[in-house]
């Protein structure tokens, strides 16, 4: 009976940390910027090979995966800097931008590294419940999942850096009267989601086959969760996740990993039909 | 309604465009008289892509609607086209048949998605990426089914290699059908897309046209000034969808086969670059702005398809930084702007005399 419960809580598990991983780094950027980073899926792909060329040179896999996440963080900073930041007032135009600097980086990784690299191999290891096998990596990864959204909250809520990047947010002149550094503040953030992307690719890279256009993978679950969560990363990303989770464990589990993602997808679509805003756009509406 | 072809929507209203345009469609007419079938071939191709384009032109830049869905609706048109002309046959105006229930069949979708959207009033750029999201899973999908379990009647779907084999567009005719490869596939595409082109242009200088701008530019005031936006917003998103499924069974039928890969990435990003880059505003730069952008590309393919790709890339973050309007739109205005000083500058000198 507890085996069969936490099979269960091991598939969830797994979907989750899936989620949040692919999405937090967008939910932060849109959240934060209203800018939706249509290049998430390289930043995921710079992370993971980034990471998988530091290991290769000798770095232990942990060490890796920080360089891994930090080198997606600084690419993340640079773009800001020189091509997003003309484009705040229009939002549409980031977004082509950063598709257009997608398309780049992938055919650029094709040419440049051939459409493969030799991978990592998932850290064997596992544990058992009952007659069931689990793999403690997949646990790791929940595990940094919640990690991630501890972070991202301590970030925000808890230190300097969060109550002035929320000030901006709210209102960019109020805050630059007040002396923030309205520039660095969005630098700063953004490089902060680009790193959460990186180090998604980067928890991730042990675990697939490394191909430039691996980011795909992750994005139609990074954009459905951060649609279904809404603008606002807190109380909109971590019960989108849930949310999200248990419908495809549940659909995965009757009909199968193909359908699981269709299924997932067209409960998105009624979902945002009920809930345009979101989760976060809901609470938001009740609390108020 | 031939009044409608010219309008505030339009760009190219005076007789010199008109002019111009005639001698093109002339040049088009008798092209493969000296061209040879293969070629011909080849430049059918470019045109099939236009439809497509159009219509993200009149979502986009008339309706203010950003999809990313364009090639989702391409798949479906083409995927459709081919399990029913497998399973149907092409016989005896059978194609055209298959042509049309492909095309509804998307137009349905279009529908269903797009209710489920405007009328969730999802907006801006949760409109793209929801789009986007149902155009990957629908590739993630269709590269699934490679087993023999994925059948539709006898038309097998074959996962990433895609379907090959269907026949060819063909007309009914006296004395047996008239198969549309090169040279008549060609004409076909031709006359359709002019008339496709013509119809546009009459319709966004009507009534729906003008609402539909009055939407991009404030919805709520449209609102306000008593239109069901979410109705004209709907007719927008499906017609362009409807156009893109014309590219998706035109394709198809050009050279009988389709595959996931032309619903996914990148295929998805390049309607968006051709249209950002031509100039979304207007249906005659986006026109003329996409084929000269696939004339590039599919000679540049030959050489490099990364690198043809990277260029298209470049050109739309280029186009985005620093001509957010699009190129041949703002060619347009250049073109259209000097007689209107002349006259003006005319009114004035007695004035100023």
């Amino acid at each position: 009976m507890f085996a069969d419960l936490f099979a269960y809580f091991y598939q969830f598990a797994d979907v989750f940390a899936f989620l949040v991983l692919s999405a937090a780094g967008l939910a932060v950027i849109f959240g934060m910027m209203g800018i939706i980073n249509m290049a998430h899926g390289e930043f995921i792909m710079c992370g993971a090979y980034v990471t998988t060329f530091a290991y290769h040179d000798g770095l232990p896999l942990p060490l890796a995966q920080g360089c891994g996440a930090i080198a997606a963080g600084a690419i993340g900073v640079a773009l800001e800097a020189t091509l997003i930041r003309p484009l705040y007032s229009r939002p549409l135009d980031s977004l082509l931008v950063t598709w257009g600097l997608g398309l780049i980086a992938t055919q650029g990784t094709l040419i440049v590294l051939g459409s493969s690299v030799a991978g990592i191999g998932t850290p064997s290891g596992g544990f058992r419940v009952g007659g069931y096998g689990f793999s403690t990596y997949r646990m790791i990864l929940f595990a940094a999942s919640v990690c991630v959204l501890a972070f991202i909250y301590l970030l925000f809520m808890r230190t300097r850096f969060g109550v002035h990047a929320r000030a901006t947010m709210q209102n960019a002149g109020m805050a630059q009267a007040l002396g923030v550094r309205r520039n660095r503040i969005y630098a700063l953030t953004f490089g902060v989601g680009a790193a959460l992307a990186g180090l998604c690719g980067a928890l991730y890279a042990p675990t697939m086959t490394l191909i430039p256009t691996m980011g795909s993978t992750f994005i139609v679950e990074a954009f459905v969760t951060v649609v279904v969560g809404g603008a606002s990363v807190l109380l909109g990303t971590a019960p989108a996740a849930v949310a999200l989770a248990l419908i495809r464990t549940g659909l995965n589990g009757v009909y199968g990993q193909v359908f699981g993602q269709i299924g997932l997808l067209l409960a998105v679509v009624l979902i945002i039909r009920v809930l345009p805003q979101g989760f976060s756009g809901w609470l938001a509406k009740r609390a108020s | 309604m031939l009044k409608r072809l010219n309008g505030p929507q339009t760009l190219g209203n005076g007789r010199g465009f008109w002019v111009c345009a005639c001698l093109a469609l002339l040049a088009a007419l008798i092209y493969p008289v000296f061209a040879d079938p293969y070629d011909v071939g080849n430049f059918a191709y470019f045109l099939i892509w236009v439809f497509m384009a159009l219509g993200l032109c009149l979502m986009w830049g008339y309706g203010g609607m950003l999809s990313f869905g364009q090639t989702f609706f391409f798949g479906i048109g083409g995927y459709a086209y081919g399990v029913l002309s497998v399973d149907l046959g092409n016989a005896h105006g059978m194609a055209l048949g298959n042509f049309v229930m492909a095309v509804v069949l998307a137009g349905l979708t279009a529908v269903i998605l797009g209710y489920l959207m405007i009328y969730g009033r999802i907006n801006g750029v949760f409109f793209g990426i929801v789009t986007l999201s149902v155009t990957l899973a629908l590739a993630f999908f269709l590269g699934q089914t490679a087993g023999p379990e994925w059948a539709i009647g006898s038309a097998r779907l074959n996962g990433f290699n895609g379907m090959q084999g269907m026949a060819p567009l063909s007309l009914p005719w006296f004395g047996g059908d008239i198969d549309l490869e090169e040279t008549p596939l060609y004409y076909f595409v031709l006359v359709l897309l002019v008339c496709t082109y013509l119809a546009l242009r009459i319709l966004v200088n009507a009534r729906f046209g003008n609402v539909l701008v009055a939407v991009r530019e404030d919805s709520q005031r449209t609102e306000l000034l008593g239109y069901d936006v979410r109705l004209y917003q709907l007719g927008g998103f499906v017609l362009g969808s409807i156009l893109a499924a014309v590219s998706g069974v035109f394709y198809t039928a050009w050279g009988q086969f389709i595959t996931p890969s032309s619903i996914g990435l990148p295929a998805a990003a390049m309607p968006i670059i051709w249209v950002a880059f031509a100039g979304r505003s207007d249906l005659t730069a986006t026109l003329v702005g996409t084929f000269v952008l696939l004339l590039v590309f599919q000679t540049l393919t030959i050489y490099s398809e990364q690198a043809a790709l990277i260029l298209m890339g470049l050109i739309l973050v280029l186009t985005v930084m620093f001509a957010p309007q699009g190129c041949f739109v703002g060619l347009g205005r250049i073109a259209q702007w000097r007689p209107v000083r002349r006259h003006t500058m005319r009114a004035r000198s007695p004035e100023a005399g």
